[in-house]
Formats: C-alpha cells, structure tokens, sequence
C-alpha cells in the first residue's frame, strides 16, 4: 500500500456509499450509516423473551421489597448470625442490606434490558434551529422599552431616579449589619483558660486531686482544673483550652531552664491542645519525650520547652507553671501565652 | 549472796565471771540472731531466683548487664518489677531479634515456669510492679462502659478506639491489642513497655485497669460481633471512604463498561 493512499477509503467504503465518490468531493458529509437491526426487531420470540425478562427482573425487586419489610418485623435487632466470608454480623443489618440490595439492582437491570432490547433504538438526526428573535419581534420590545421609560419620566425626574438609587443601596446594608448577630465577640477568651493561682489538678480518670507520688517517671496523666466537672453545661467548651498532660522527665533530662523552673521534680504540665488546629494531642512516647499530634502530625519535645520539632504547628506547646502546696499539685498561674492555634491577633 | 560474796576474791572467781558472761552473750546471739544464710537458700523464692539468675545470664544479660544495670544495649531493669518481665518475655518481645525503632510481638520461647523465675530474679534486683492475679484483670466485677470512657481518655489516642494500634514517631508503632491476653494488657498499663507511657496504680487504679481490659475484652475478643459487618481493620473512615471509592464506584464504572461493551445488534460486526 502506497503512502498516499493510506488515509483514504478503502474500495468497499466508496462502493458500499455509491454515488459519493472521491474524486467529486472528498469531504462529503458520509450521512448516518444504515441502521442494523437488533433480533428484537426481528423475531417476535426474542422480543417476548426480552419482554419476559425485564418483567421477572420486577417481579423479583418486588418480592425483595416485600422480603425487606419481612425481615424488618421478624428479626429481633439484637439478633446475631456468622455469614461465611464477613463473620460475625447483625442478622437484620445483613437481610436489610441484602433485601434492599436485591431490590434497588433489579429495578436498574430491568430499567437498562428494557431500553436496550425493547425500546426503539432508531437514529434520528434532530437539526439545530437559530434561536434569535425575528427583526420584528426585536424592533417591537425596544420601541416598548423606550416608550415605556418617556412614560414612567424616569430621565426626566432626576431627583426620583436619584433617591431611588440611595434607597436600593442602602437597603442591603441591614442584612450585614444582621451579620453581627453570628455569635458573641471573643472578647479576651482566646487569652485565658480556667487555670489561675492555687487552682488544683485533678486526674481526669479518677476525679481526684493529683498529688506528685501518684505520678512516676515515664507516666502519663490527663488534668482538668478542680471545679470543672463533666456534668457542668459549658464542660467541652473549658476543656477544649483547659486540658492538661502531666508527664514525669527526670530532672537531669530537661534541656529547658524555664520548662525546669515550672516544673515540680521533674512533673511537667502542657496543654493537651495543639499549636496547630486545635487537636487534642497525646500521642506520647516515653522515652524520647516526644508528643505526636495524630491530624498533621506535628510533634513537641516536651524535655525541652514543647519545643515544634516536626511539622506544621507554629509555636511551642504551652507549659502550665505548677507547684506542690499541701501536698497536692496546684497552678501558679494560667498558662503565659494563649493556648490552642493561632489567631489573627495573638501576635 | 553472802557465800557468794566471801569467795570474790577466790583466785578462781574472775574466771567463773568470764564464763557466766561467755555463756550469756552466746545464747543471747543464738536467740536473737538472724537466721543463717544456708537456711533461707533452701526456700521456693530463693531457688526461682537462683535459676533465673542462670536463665537472664543466657538469654538477657549481654543488653541488659550480667547484673541487669543495663548498658549501652538495653536499659537497667533495676526496679522494673516481674509484671515488666512478664509481659516482654510473656509475649515474646524479650529477648529482643535485633535493635530497631520498636521490639515487635513474637512467639515466646520460654516455659511460664521460666518466665516466672527470671521475673522473681529481676524483681529481686529492685521493687517494681509484681505480676497481677487474675481476679485483678477478669471480667467479673469490671464496668465496660466506664472502661470505654476510661480507654478513650487515656489510650484511644495512640492504640485507636476499639484498639487496633495505630502509627507513632520514626517506625514507632502503638500495637494493635487484638488477641493479646487480658493479664499482659494489664501489666502494660502497670509498667509502660517501650515507648508507652506507664499508668500507674497512684493515677489510674487497679480498678479502673480492670475496667479497661474488660472494655477491649467486649469490643475487641474472639467473639465480638460486628453489627455491621467488614470492618476493614476498624481504621475509621478513612479507610471505608478509600473502599467506598475504589471498589464501590470501581463496580459501578465495570458495569456500566460492561455493559456498553455488548452490543444488541442482530449482525454482530
């Protein structure tokens, strides 16, 4: 085959389309091809095979409908039965899904076999038509729209048409001043937390004061602030800045001087809620005094000041200043600097 | 006493008196002494500790020290306790394959009997946490809801809330606690094996530890049910939205390929 032939119609084509021929027009529109029928449209059997199908393909949805609402009532919820591959699961989850299942796929195979071996597959070519206006109907909406402004004196009346417009554009204004309403300022919430002076730590798996010999070196312990108690209205709200960790370091493996001098033996305080989004972090590993954050994966060396040594969060993990006073753990004050992420003003 | 008092001068008295007082300092020593050692070696405890001596010589002492002081290899276990031996020999961690960021679970090789013997040596070395009692961690007595609340507070965070492990630091790893027996569950919360931080008896008592072995024994045994059924390792929804997305609409996409693929024409071209 030579070069130049390759991309033309093969002999068949140009015999099979008759009077189009290359030489008068190579790029005559070919038209559709002839349209083949489907056996449907042949034989009336396979028709009403087809017809037969689709109907039982429905009939089965149907009963996986009535069997769904079955099992509904019949099975008790609590009810638990081992299916070979899964294991052990509800029964009712399982008949459910499978009911429901059945019943929805039967609807779209029946759906799809009917439209592919019932419904008419002609093709039908539908010509796109120009969707402008005729001049007439054109040239009568402008001379209503001009006549329509010389009779309101829209252009005549100056001072209607300005007011107008002053009363348009301020009337919006009420929905932003609505905007207000969203919530309360923060006023100076970000800033502080439910720590202060002589506040006592309170384990939060036992609800007691926390005193220094119940935690050892290598221990992990969750504070809240005495006072706050899970049944308080605002609980989540405080804990979500009060949280606390409590780890145990000894005294010689804390590189930080501050982070020692706030320490009690060794017992440093830090808040549960990283600098980052927010996440409560306590992914602690006790023999690197490392805490990893479980979101973004920001990770604080807490032998030396929370200090970030891995990923996105901006500033160290805040230390609560503790202290031992008759011989309960308690805070010197609340934390120095904000806890949580960071905020437009913190600075 | 008058006679007696006659014969103080007798050339003989300062040798009676030397052999009275002889006689009562002996027996005094012999009353009041502390029992000899050759005794108490023939004890139960003092034979474990012998033969664990001869087992951690073995099998722990080239990391840990010949007197478990620890060194540049293993650290001290000087006050770890026997529950430390019991759960890193129980199952299998110790003696460690090779150095790596973390000791993985292993078949353990050694008989209870011999754990038992190297943990009595060990805890002959420094008081530490001794090995709980199985009314300590059964079932019986324990509040699963409470325990759920206590898990979740304390070890979700690292060990995922029905405790399938999770990722840490550097290869760290939070293993999963599926089919780890209810006593070293226990014994890990006591000492803190490796990298965990331990939760002492002073901040979470032994009966909130019950509370949470029994906890992980009702979301996480052998025969737990799942309501609903392919779990997908119990990872959360991330891994149920990469299923979803992959083989859910992954089916979808087949389907509908599959079906557009065959043709319903009489003539098949």
């Amino acid at each position: 085959m030579s070069e130049t032939e390759e991309n033309l119609p093969s002999e068949r084509d140009v015999a099979h389309e008759g009077a189009v021929g290359k030489a008068d027009n190579p790029f005559a529109d070919p038209g559709l091809p002839a349209h083949e029928h489907r056996i449907q449209d042949i034989d009336e059997r396979a028709a009403k095979r087809s017809e037969r199908t689709v109907a039982m393909l429905f009939l089965v949805s149907m009963l996986a409908t009535v069997a769904f609402i079955a099992s509904y009532v019949a099975i008790p919820i609590d009810k638990i039965v081992y299916i070979f591959p899964i294991g052990h699961v509800s029964g009712l989850n399982f008949a459910l899904g499978l009911t429901l299942g059945v019943a929805l796929f039967c609807i779209g195979a029946g759906a799809v076999h009917w439209a592919r071996t019932l419904m008419s597959d002609e093709e039908v070519a539908d010509e796109r038509h120009p969707i402008e206006a005729t001049p007439d109907v054109k040239a009568k909406v402008l001379a209503d729209f001009a006549q329509g402004a010389k009779e309101s004196q829209f252009g005549r009346r100056k001072l209607i048409r300005n007011t107008m417009f002053g009363a348009l554009a301020l009337v919006p204004l009420s929905g932003v001043v609505l905007l207000r309403d969203l919530g309360p300022l923060p006023e100076k919430k970000l800033r502080t937390t439910g720590w202060k002076k002589g506040i006592r730590l309170v384990n939060q798996s036992t609800n007691l004061p926390l005193r220094p010999e119940d935690i050892a070196v290598g221990s992990l312990t969750f504070a809240k602030p005495e006072g706050l108690e899970e049944s308080d209205e605002d609980f989540a709200n405080k804990i979500a800045k009060d949280a606390l960790m409590l780890v145990r370091i000894q005294p010689q493996n804390i590189k930080d001087k501050q982070e020692l001098a706030w320490s009690h033996e060794g017992i440093v305080a830090y808040s549960k809620i990283c600098t980052h989004v927010g996440c409560p972090i306590s992914l602690y590993e006790q023999q690197t005094h490392h805490v990893l954050c479980p979101c973004h994966q920001s990770t604080f060396d807490l032998s030396d000041g929370g200090r970030v040594i891995f990923g996105p969060a901006g500033h160290a993990l805040p230390q609560l200043h503790i202290t031992v006073k008759d011989g309960f753990l308690e805070a010197v004050s609340d934390f120095a600097e904000p806890v949580g992420p960071s905020f437009w003003e913190r600075g | 006493m008058k006679k007696l008092s006659a014969r103080r001068r007798h050339p003989l008295a300062a040798l009676v008196v030397l052999l009275f007082a002889l006689a009562v300092t002996g027996g005094l020593y012999a009353a009041f002494a502390p029992a000899d050692k050759a005794q108490a070696d023939d004890t139960a405890q003092s034979l474990a500790i012998k033969e664990g001596k001869k087992l951690f010589a073995v099998g722990c002492a080239s990391c840990h020290g010949t007197g478990g002081q620890g060194t540049s290899d293993g650290p001290s276990l000087v006050g770890v306790g026997a529950a430390a031996v019991d759960f890193q020999v129980g199952t299998g961690r110790m003696p460690a394959q090779q150095p790596g960021a973390q000791v993985p679970r292993k078949r353990n090789i050694y008989s209870n009997a011999q754990i038992d013997q190297l943990a009595a040596y060990v805890a002959s070395l420094g008081p530490g946490p001794s090995v709980p009692d199985k009314s300590q961690y059964s079932a019986a007595g324990a509040d699963v809801a409470k325990g759920g609340e206590l898990f979740r507070t304390n070890c979700a965070q690292c060990h995922n809330f029905t405790g399938k492990g999770g990722a840490l630091t550097n290869g760290k790893y939070a293993p999963t606690l599926e089919g780890v027996d209810p006593k070293h569950i226990y014994e890990a919360m006591q000492t803190g094996p490796q990298n965990m931080p331990s939760f002492g008896d002073g901040t979470l008592s032994p009966q909130n530890k019950k509370d949470i072995v029994a906890y992980l024994g009702a979301v996480n045994g052998d025969k737990t049910a799942s309501p609903g059924g392919m779990e997908l390792g119990g990872l959360g929804p991330v891994t149920e939205g990469l299923f979803g997305y992959i083989f859910g609409l992954g089916a979808c996409v087949a389907v509908a390929i599959w079906v557009a693929a065959r043709t319903t024409k009489a003539k098949k071209s």
